[in-house]
């Protein structure tokens, strides 16, 4: 498995796409940071980096890569290889690199300029966005076939969860005013790991705002450590149960 | 060595595979032959495991290919049409196969490579090649190892006539070694002086297993092609 | 300075006392007793269980190496009936606790120029209760007790109908309100740091023209809370960490002609609410990382909020109406995206402080949970396109482009 890795790597070092996307995000972290004399301010302008483009990144470059690498997957599979490990390979890859991007790229900005809490908390949950969406792009591209549509089908998982599955809950929210909306509310954002990785990140950067604004079962459930240490757990289930779902339909998918 | 009982296989409504039955043994030089859409590659893919059949089972030296994956160190596969990771050399593939297969058993068998003066361009990006180098260096993959099995899909296609004759050789070589080679190619004549038995397929159905000398004597016809050509009017 | 030279001038003629357990003069209240107005009571180290202690003439006592005085949870521990009366440097512990009275641990009754400086106070109900004081001051006093809840504690420094009081330099902690006020006039609150006290830190009611200068208020249930007054001077405090729904930096309600200066407000749930207050400086303050900067609710008018700096606030400005009487100019805010082409340091086009997620959280608090996504950003940057939903006029005309020092 280390080998397929390390060929899966090596690939992914020599696409360009990488290296262009840690430029990009390095070139838009120091100049945020440079521009802004307020760190804090820049951390701001940096969380819609981390919350859309972040994901949006991830799931379409992976989707595409696990397209294109269509024959190395082919060629890797009349080999004496297991599939299990040749997917856990690929995702291995595509994950570690996108990390590794988004870490040079964002997080060492970030850890210069404002190596606070709340800067270390987006830098975690850049880490864990890009797991999570380099997972669910490896779902999406296992269950469709047609390149076109699988990447049709990434952008609008991307869209549905870091826009339209949002304008529901906030739909619902005003429809059901009158009713304590706080537990379903928490539930909500369990079925989102955008949601989740933002609201890790308010508590760091909002928590005068949230102390106010909502009640006990808030601050209950995601204000202490368990909740703190729930909330990551369900991003890492977020992480692998679309992974774990990926692979079994690769196992018996036909090449 | 290898046998298919009753292998089936759809792609949603359509049947690619229907029942088919066949057993190849040591020595054999298989061609297997049938129009275009016949279920051929899906039948070898689904020898080497890349495709799934939905009911009946294969198995290779007497063991289930199912759930098996240390059985396809034994076969050499010939892709039809071997794409590769653009950026990486024919080198750097070479290396990276070597590095995945583990080959302990014996030599590698780097006839091929030689002889397509392959070695040559080792330095050439994958995708920079043409369609017939990527065929030399697939075919250099498939002997690579010495494997007890060679499935080569389509293999002259693509190649001059020259390699092609390079290849026959080699296939004729590891034949005379003891080889199971299984061939599939709409280029009948190619396959003439090397055949041994003929698979022909049609509509996902295996028509006839034969050996060529019974073909032969069935059609009375002496060349391949045109005992196939005989075969098929005689279907209509 | 006068107070303490009358003090002084007194003591010149006057016997000392000296009180000191296991001698004939064991009890302070025999000392007193025996005292003549004017004199001074030396009181030493040891612990002194008595009944309540009372101070009805002008005498000096004062605690040498920390002398607790006890009130075995029972009583209340010591009142002063007396004018130009000091207590000074005691430990005063344990007073009594009841459900209907008032029991504190230094009352002043009915009494002017009285001084309590650098006690301890510990585990008290009340701790030290002035009524019908004139001209009195407590200053350097240490205050803590262990308040849980609202109703089975009470104030720190608590004050009713009284004029002219000095509360200065006193710590206050774990009590209901740290300093109280009501019908207080003319007094000043300097330098005092108030926090962890279960409802406000300061409680200031119907009490006009007072003064509260360079004061901490941190980590108190529900901040401060200034009300039904006016002439109220606020400069140079500290509002630290005040959480809750119902907690604020300050809480202003039915509020008058009073100014709001030179303050910090850092990381409030919300740094002012306003509500019902007329003709209010707020100026030259600095709020910064609170959830809301200010709450203005719509009773509010002529107030003026001017040269503030506004940095790193969930929000900057939050109201419940649309009509706003109030004036906001030449401020800071650091949320301003406009444009400086003249160079003068003021923005060339105004800041709206009002943000739509402001006003959608403040009608549906549970929205919060969606603040700062994808859709938050695209609903206040289509009202900044297409404005209809935040108050037409509540907005800076002059915002500035760098922050005050």
């Amino acid at each position: 498995m280390k080998k397929i890795i390390k060929y899966v790597l090596l690939d992914l070092l020599r696409n360009r796409i990488i290296i262009a996307f840690t430029v990009f995000l390095a070139v838009i972290s120091f100049s945020v940071f440079n521009l802004e004399d307020n760190p804090s301010k820049g951390i701001l302008s940096l969380l819609n980096l981390v919350l859309i483009i972040v994901p949006l990144v991830s799931i379409v470059f992976s989707t595409i890569y696990v397209y294109n690498a269509a024959e190395f997957i082919e060629l890797l599979v009349s080999q004496p290889l297991r599939r299990v490990n040749i997917w856990l390979s690929i995702f291995t890859g595509l994950a570690s690199s996108m990390c590794v991007a988004f870490l040079v790229g964002c997080g060492l900005p970030v850890l210069i300029y404002a190596p606070t809490d709340v800067g270390l908390m987006m830098t975690a949950m850049g880490l864990l966005l890009t797991i999570v969406f380099v997972s669910i792009a490896l779902l999406a591209s296992v269950l469709t076939r047609d390149k076109a549509k699988g990447i049709g089908v990434a952008i609008l998982l991307w869209f549905y969860f870091t826009l339209i599955f949002d304008g529901i809950v906030l739909f619902l929210l005003f429809q059901f005013m009158d009713y304590p909306m706080e537990k379903p509310m928490v539930v909500f954002s369990c079925l989102n790991p955008v949601d989740l990785a933002r609201i890790l990140i308010l508590l760091k950067l909002d928590i005068s705002a949230l102390m106010g604004a909502t009640s006990a079962i808030f601050s209950n459930f995601f204000g202490n450590q368990w909740g703190m240490a729930a909330t990551v757990l369900i991003m890492i289930a977020w992480a692998f149960t679309p992974l774990w779902w990926s692979v079994r339909k690769f196992n018996r998918k036909d090449l | 060595m290898i046998i298919a009982t009753n292998v089936t296989k759809r792609f949603s409504k359509l049947t690619v595979l229907d029942n088919v039955s066949a057993t190849c043994n040591k020595g054999q030089t298989i061609s297997l032959i049938g129009p275009n859409g016949s279920g051929k590659t899906t039948f070898i893919k689904c020898l080497l495991g890349m495709v799934v059949p939905d009911s009946g089972f294969i198995t290779f030296n007497q063991q289930n290919i199912a759930h098996n994956w240390l059985y396809r160190s034994n076969i050499g596969y010939m892709p039809q049409i071997g794409r590769y990771p653009e950026n990486m050399t024919i080198a750097q593939v070479l290396d990276m196969m070597k590095d995945i297969r583990k080959h302990s058993a014996g030599p590698l068998d780097e006839e091929l490579i030689q002889l397509f003066k392959l070695d040559g361009m080792m330095n050439k990006r994958m995708g920079t090649l043409s369609g017939g180098t990527r065929q030399k260096v697939s075919a250099s993959l498939a002997f690579l190892f010495n494997p007890d099995v060679l499935i080569l899909d389509e293999p002259t296609a693509g190649l001059d006539p020259l390699s092609t004759e390079i290849l026959k050789d080699k296939i004729r070589k590891e034949k005379q070694q003891g080889k199971l080679v299984l061939i599939t190619s709409h280029i009948l004549s190619d396959l003439d002086d090397i055949v041994t038995e003929v698979i022909y397929m049609e509509e996902g159905k295996l028509r006839f297993h034969k050996s060529l000398t019974q073909l032969q004597e069935d059609t009375g016809e002496n060349k391949l092609s045109r005992a196939i050509a005989h075969v098929m009017a005689a279907a209509k | 300075m006068l107070i303490s030279l009358v003090v002084f001038t007194i003591t010149a003629h006057a016997k000392t006392w000296i009180v000191r357990p296991a001698t004939p003069l064991q009890k302070l209240q025999e000392a007193i007793n025996n005292a003549m107005p004017g004199d001074t009571i030396i009181v030493e180290h040891g612990v002194y269980r008595e009944p309540t202690i009372v101070v009805n003439k002008p005498l000096y006592i004062k605690g040498v190496g920390c002398p607790v005085l006890d009130g075995q949870k029972k009583n209340e521990i010591m009142v002063i009936k007396s004018s130009h009366v000091v207590i000074e440097g005691f430990s005063v512990q344990h007073s009594g606790y009841s459900g209907y009275n008032d029991i504190a641990a230094i009352r002043i009754v009915n009494s002017r120029n009285v001084t309590i400086r650098n006690n301890k106070l510990d585990d008290t109900f009340f701790g030290i209760y002035s009524q019908h004081a004139v001209s009195c001051t407590i200053a350097n006093n240490e205050l803590r007790s262990n308040a849980i809840n609202e109703v089975t504690s009470a104030n720190g420094i608590h004050c009713w109908k009284s004029d002219s009081m000095q509360i200065m330099n006193n710590t206050i902690t774990g009590h209901r309100d740290g300093i109280y006020f009501e019908f207080v006039t003319h007094s000043t609150i300097k330098n005092n740091v108030s926090t962890g006290n279960v409802r406000y830190g300061l409680h200031f009611m119907f009490s006009n023209d007072d003064a509260y200068v360079g004061n901490q208020f941190r980590n108190n249930g529900a901040g401060v809370a200034v009300m039904f007054s006016k002439g109220v001077t606020m400069v140079q405090n500290i509002f630290f960490e005040n959480w809750g729904s119902a907690a604020y930096g300050i809480l202003l309600k039915e509020i008058s002609d009073s100014r709001i200066q030179h303050n910090r407000f850092v990381r409030n749930t919300t740094g002012i609410y306003m509500e019902g207050t007329n003709r209010i400086n707020v100026t030259q303050n600095v709020f910064y990382n609170n959830g809301w900067a200010l709450k203005i609710q719509a009773s509010c008018n002529d107030n003026t909020i001017t040269q503030n700096n506004f940095q790193a606030n969930s929000f900057d400005v939050a109201t419940n109406g649309t009509l706003v009487l109030n004036t906001f100019n030449s401020n800071y805010w650091d949320k301003y995206e406009g444009y400086d082409l003249n160079h003068d340091g003021v923005g060339d086009v105004p800041y709206r402080p009002v943000s739509v997620y402001a006003m959608i959280a403040e009608r549906n608090p549970v929205t919060m949970m969606l603040f700062r996504s994808f859709i938050a950003s695209l609903l206040d940057k289509a009202e900044k396109t297409i404005p209809g939903f935040i108050p037409e006029n509540l907005k800076d005309d002059q915002p500035r482009m760098k922050a005050f020092k």
